[in-house]
């Protein structure tokens, strides 16, 4: 479990890097926080000639709340994010969704931007990113000149492991719109062990209206679609209260709409059944966290 | 300063240094060996046509390739089967590299020796093997079918068969007022320790001598079968196990081959040579266990006791039997348990798959074996709908029995005797540490909360401390520092503090002057290995018997200084002593000195041992016949026959209404090896032991497809608990001294892994109300399960 040979680059800048990518193309692979990346190298998985490390450039160390989102550069560890206070006031679903993403010691490495790019549909990243309707920023340089453009996971994602990340483009940054106080998230899965890619997890969003009945509601979904799917609910669930919310109906709609495989560790009849049940319990603790939500009653 | 450590919970000395990261295991070593890698075969069933490394030569850095065709001959035997059995009629064994048949995924084709690991493996890529593959036989309904051979030349794909019994089951059962049959399965799994394996050699060519590091659990087996094979000389050979991380049972298995390619390449090349396996290579290159398919008769009477047992099982044991049947006798003879069976009956087949070997894990066959007996008795009480404690209680061996003889004969081929346990006493203290009786009520509220959940328990004997035999040597040296060393090799058991503890208190020394070696030849040359729950009976005895004759020795020369008599003589704090007048005494380390007789003084208290020094007998000589110079003894300890301890889980789990999800709320053991030497340490042995139960359970298997391909060859598929998935454990220890040996102690080291899947099996099944047949259980068996006897109900 060694790693065939490459050549090894380590820029200082983005302009740098830009550079680099754009001169080695198809034959580099970007260096991030290297979770993925490393042990595909050392099961000779992958063999890129080049590797080239970005985490020396400061500059895509960045997780900036602005107004309207949350914008985290490249090599912002999904430690860094998980802990980031006002990133998580600003959007609860990146600090909700974090707590699941594998160890401590492997989000103190792993970028969230390395996970989009990966786009594992396992990774918790890429719901959040698809529920939310956030976006990456994809850089490239051509003749000295940097061109960026914005993709939806929509556009982003392609398929498992597939993103329409071309040679020589690095994603610099991605946002992640604010969630407004009306709405509530929350993140569900069940996953083997603590920390495990999960065998299906469910992102929920859901908002209230200021008599505290549901205005929307969709979920995204890992683990149970080749790219990470967004349901809508809102038809299903809209004009009542949670508590009268026929959630058997969002259930069976987000069940009705995954396309699980099985693998080694769940049946895809087991994963379309988890789907349900997280639905179920994602949309719950969503709306309970909404501005709007009732007080509390009886059991917690 | 008490010298009194035995039974006490001291800490374990080595741990400081191991959690510093200043351990020094295998790949710590030796940095600018070269490094060896293998090409391992990507087929389970296949015939190699040609092996092309032309490829290969090109690759920078490269030192040597070597396939079968280039073993000198004694090389170029099968590998040794290390322990025969009559009923073992077909035993196979491999080739340090295939010869022309491969017969399991990752069996080692080309070994390629580079300046580097790197460098290595970029050399095996580039061999080219022309396989011609042959259909595999995977998994035991396969083997039993044997429409296909594993090994031509076994018929039915039958290894071994064997057949004990005691008194005539089937008559008793025929005759009994109830009978249950079923089907039991268990799947794969294996030790999986951390560090894999790992050798590194050199060869000295002006000394004509080799130096072994393995990651082995015995050291003096490797150096007996590296000598052998390599035609060395036994003084020629050293093999030392430095710190190793973990074994649980892989690592007893001997020599592997790179354990013989790896020195062969040092000395053909006349360099330094390592070889650290890598996880991949571990998951199919080093054996595993389990496995088994289990039908079991049972007849009893109304009140739930057993009147005759027949067991009948298959045993997978993989493509090799490198280490004989030890796995399915061991599940054969300790399947009883604590129960009086009055008619026992158990036939095994063990058949060859092409799989991974089979060589013991931790708990040895006895996890199978358990779930078997453990599964019949909640069976048993399932179906008089009786208390699952009271049929056990009702079946009981008891106190007054012991010794009790099953009849059976043990894996070390002696009678399996029960010699000690209060097995009454025991479930009472695990009754109590669980709350047995009040759990009606913890379940009711649970429900209310819409909580599932379910109490099971299991119970086990277990065989320990199994011979021939092992040795201790303990030598005051003259500075005061004791020095102490057995043959066999630790993987974190800590020898290094109970051995220590031992010797202080035989020796009445401080335990900072005392110095544990274990696994060095170079020491001591005569030990069989850590396995089988044997070191501290072993070793532990051995050593207490030579650090006894020290003490006499030690006695013996200050009373001749103090012209006292040995028998007012003790020693405190490493000062001998005339008893009642603490004036009267004299420090170890100066017996050490005067028990030398020198010529040459060499420090200011070696002078008091050279010949003008003191007045001596002229008449005598100054060594008297029989006794040799030096405060030192080596002794050896040899058990008529294994000990047997034995223990009691319970556990209440829930199980998750929708996910399926299972979760180990409360995991209780009662616990009896004899005198403890060390609660803080059996403590932790037990609670190792109960994280690998637990994976054996809920997580672990080894995942094979039907061409043989092991598809979890990783920690990312191979599901080990993280200590996360590990319940707080709760324990009571239980004392009954074993009268084998002079410490009266059992064995400790496999028992928490033993009856875990049966006692976890047995709770899921009260939790659900249908009976649980398999483990390993995963979320998803389990959602189907429930479809199924949801379904069965409705229709
Ligand atoms: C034991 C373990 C458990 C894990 N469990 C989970 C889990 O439960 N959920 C989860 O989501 N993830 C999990 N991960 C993966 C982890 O989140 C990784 O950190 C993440 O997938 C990749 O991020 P990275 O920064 O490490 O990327 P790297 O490994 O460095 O790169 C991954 C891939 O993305 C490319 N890449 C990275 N950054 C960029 C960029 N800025 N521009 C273009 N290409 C780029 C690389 O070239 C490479 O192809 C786990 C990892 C491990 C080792």
């Amino acid at each position: 479990m060694k790693p065939p040979p490459f050549t090894y680059h380590a820029p200082a800048t983005l302009a740098e890097t830009l550079e680099v990518l754009a001169e080695l193309g198809e034959d580099a692979k970007v260096l991030a926080g290297g979770q993925s990346l490393i042990p595909l190298l050392n099961m000779r998985l992958a063999a890129p000639a080049h590797l080239v490390d970005v985490n020396g450039v400061s500059e895509l160390d960045v997780v900036d709340v602005g107004p309207d989102e949350v914008r985290v550069g490249a090599i912002a560890r999904h430690a860094r994010i998980e802990r980031d206070d006002g990133a998580a006031a600003a959007c609860p679903l990146l600090r909700q969704a974090l707590r699941l993403v594998a160890h401590a010691v492997i989000r103190n490495r792993g970028t969230t931007c390395g996970s989009l790019a990966h786009a594992d549909p396992a990774g918790e990243m890429t719901a959040v990113l698809a529920v939310l309707g956030g976006t990456v920023r994809l850089a490239s340089a051509a003749a000295g000149r940097v061109t960026r453009r914005d993709l939806t996971a929509g556009k982003f994602f392609v398929a498992p492991l597939e993103s329409s990340l071309r040679p020589g483009e690095l994603l610099e940054s991605a946002g992640f719109p604010r969630t407004p106080a009306s709405t509530g998230t929350a993140f569900a899965e069940v996953a083997r062990r603590h920390g495990d890619y999960a065998l299906c997890g469910i992102a929920a969003l859901v908002d209230l209206d200021a008599g505290g009945e549901i205005a929307s509601a969709r979920v995204g979904t890992i683990s149970v679609t080749p790219t990470p799917l967004v349901v809508d609910l809102t038809d299903v669930l809209a004009g009542v209260p949670p508590a009268r919310a026929d959630l058997a109906a969002a259930r069976e709609k987000v069940m009705a709409h995954v396309d699980p495989e099985a693998d080694l560790h769940a049946s895809a009849a087991y994963r379309r059944h988890l789907a349900g049940v997280l639905t179920e319990r994602a949309v719950r603790q969503a709306a309970a966290r909404s501005a709007h939500a009732p007080a509390e009653r009886g059991a917690a | 300063m008490t010298t009194q450590l035995f039974g006490q919970p001291v800490e374990r000395r080595e741990d400081p240094r191991l959690l510093r990261g200043e351990g020094r295991y295998v790949d710590d070593l030796g940095r600018s060996a070269a490094a060896a890698a293998f090409v391992r075969s990507p087929h389970a069933h296949a015939r190699v046509l040609d092996v092309d490394v032309t490829g290969a030569l090109n690759v920078d850095g490269l030192l040597a390739v070597y396939t079968f065709e280039d073993l000198p001959e004694r090389v170029a035997q099968p590998l040794p089967l290390l322990i025969p059995h009559p009923a073992l009629t077909h035993p196979r064994t491999q080739y340090a590299l295939a010869r022309d048949e491969i017969n399991h995924v990752g069996e080692a084709v080309v070994m390629v020796v580079a300046t580097d690991r790197y460098r290595a493996e970029d050399a095996a890529e580039r061999v080219a093997v022309t396989y011609e593959p042959l259909a595999p036989v995977v998994g035991l309904e396969q083997s039993e079918a044997a429409r296909t051979l594993v090994h031509a030349d076994v018929p039915g794909n039958r290894g071994a068969h064997m057949v004990q019994q005691v008194g005539d089951a089937p008559a008793a059962i025929a005759a009994a007022p109830h009978r249950l049959d079923f089907r039991l399965d268990i799947e794969r799994s294996a030790s999986t320790p951390l560090e894999g394996r790992g050798v590194y050699a050199r060869w000295d060519a002006q000394d004509d001598s080799l130096r072994v590091y393995s990651s082995t659990q015995t050291p003096t087996g490797v150096r007996a079968a590296i000598a052998a094979i390599l035609e060395l000389a036994d003084a020629k050979v050293e093999v030392i196990a430095p710190d190793v991380g973990g074994g649980f049972g892989v690592k007893i298995m001997h020599p592997w081959p790179e354990e013989i390619l790896v020195p062969w390449a040092a000395r053909t090349l006349g360099r330094e040579v390592k070889w650290t396996e890598d996880r991949r290579e571990h998951f199919v290159a080093a054996n595993h266990e389990r496995a088994q398919e289990q039908h079991v008769s049972v007849g009893f009477d109304d009140e739930g006791r057993i009147l005759g047992l027949d067991v009948t099982f298959l045993h997978d044991h993989g493509a090799y039997t490198p280490y004989g049947i030890i796995v399915p006798i061991i599940t054969s003879t300790q399947l009883p348990g604590p129960y009086r069976l009055p008619a026992y009956r158990v036939e095994f087949s063990s058949l060859y798959t092409n799989t991974v070997a089979v060589t013991p894990y931790r708990g040895a066959g006895r996890p199978q074996g358990v779930f078997a007996m453990e599964r019949t008795v909640d069976r048993i009480a399932a179906h008089l709908g009786l208390d699952r404690t009271e049929v056990r209680a009702r079946n009981f061996v008891l106190p007054d029995e012991m010794p009790y003889d099953l009849g059976l004969i043990f894996q070390d081929g002696r009678p399996a005797i029960y010699d000690s346990g209060d097995f009454p006493e025991s479930l009472r203290m695990l009754k109590e540490l669980i709350d047995w009786d009040g759990f009606t009520a913890v379940r009711a509220a649970a429900a209310a909360e819409g909580r599932r959940l379910g109490i099971g328990l299991g119970c086990y004997v277990e065989g320990t401390g199994v011979g021939p035999y092992e040795g201790g040597h303990v030598h005051v040296e003259t500075n005061g520092r004791v020095m102490v060393s057995t043959g066999l090799s630790t993987q974190g058991q800590g020898h290094e503090t109970v051995f220590a503890q031992i010797v202080a208190t035989e020796l009445g020394v401080p335990m900072a002057d005392v110095h544990v070696t274990t696994g060095d030849t170079r020491r001591f040359g005569y030990a069989v290995g850590t396995f089988a729950s044997r070191a501290a009976v072993m070793s532990g005895n051995a050593i207490a018997l030579a650090a006894r004759s020290v003490r006499a020795k030690a006695v013996k020369v200050a009373a001749d200084a103090l012209e006292a008599n040995p028998d007012d003589m003790e020693i405190v704090d490493g000062v001998v002593r005339v008893k009642g007048s603490p004036a009267d005494a004299i420090p170890l380390r100066q017996v050490a000195v005067l028990s030398n007789p020198l010529r040459y003084s060499f420090s200011e208290e070696a002078k008091a041992a050279t010949q003008f020094a003191a007045p001596a007998d002229p008449d005598e000589p100054p060594i008297p016949r029989g006794e040799a110079p030096g405060l030192e003894s080596r002794d050896y300890y040899s058990p008529i026959r294994s000990t047997f301890a034995n223990g009691m889980h319970a556990v209440i789990v829930e199980v998750d209404p929708d996910t399926a999800e299972v979760k180990v709320l409360r995991y209780a053991v009662v616990h009896d090896c004899g005198n403890l030497i060390n609660p803080r340490i059996v403590e932790g042995q037990i609670h190792g032991g109960v994280a690998q139960g637990v994976a054996g359970a809920l997580y672990e298997r080894m995942a094979y497809d039907e061409h043989g391909q092991l598809l979890n060859a990783s920690f990312m598929d191979f599901l080990m608990p993280y200590a996360t998935e590990v319940p707080r454990i709760e324990t009571a220890h239980l004392q009954t001294p074993s009268p084998l040996n002079p410490l009266g102690i059992k064995g400790a080291g496999e028992a928490g892994v033993i009856p875990g899947a049966a006692a976890i099996a047995a709770a899921i099944e009260d939790a659900e109300g249908y009976p649980i047949m398999r483990m390993p259980l995963s979320p998803d068996d389990l959602f189907r399960l429930r479809r199924e006897h949801a379904e069965e109900a409705a229709s």
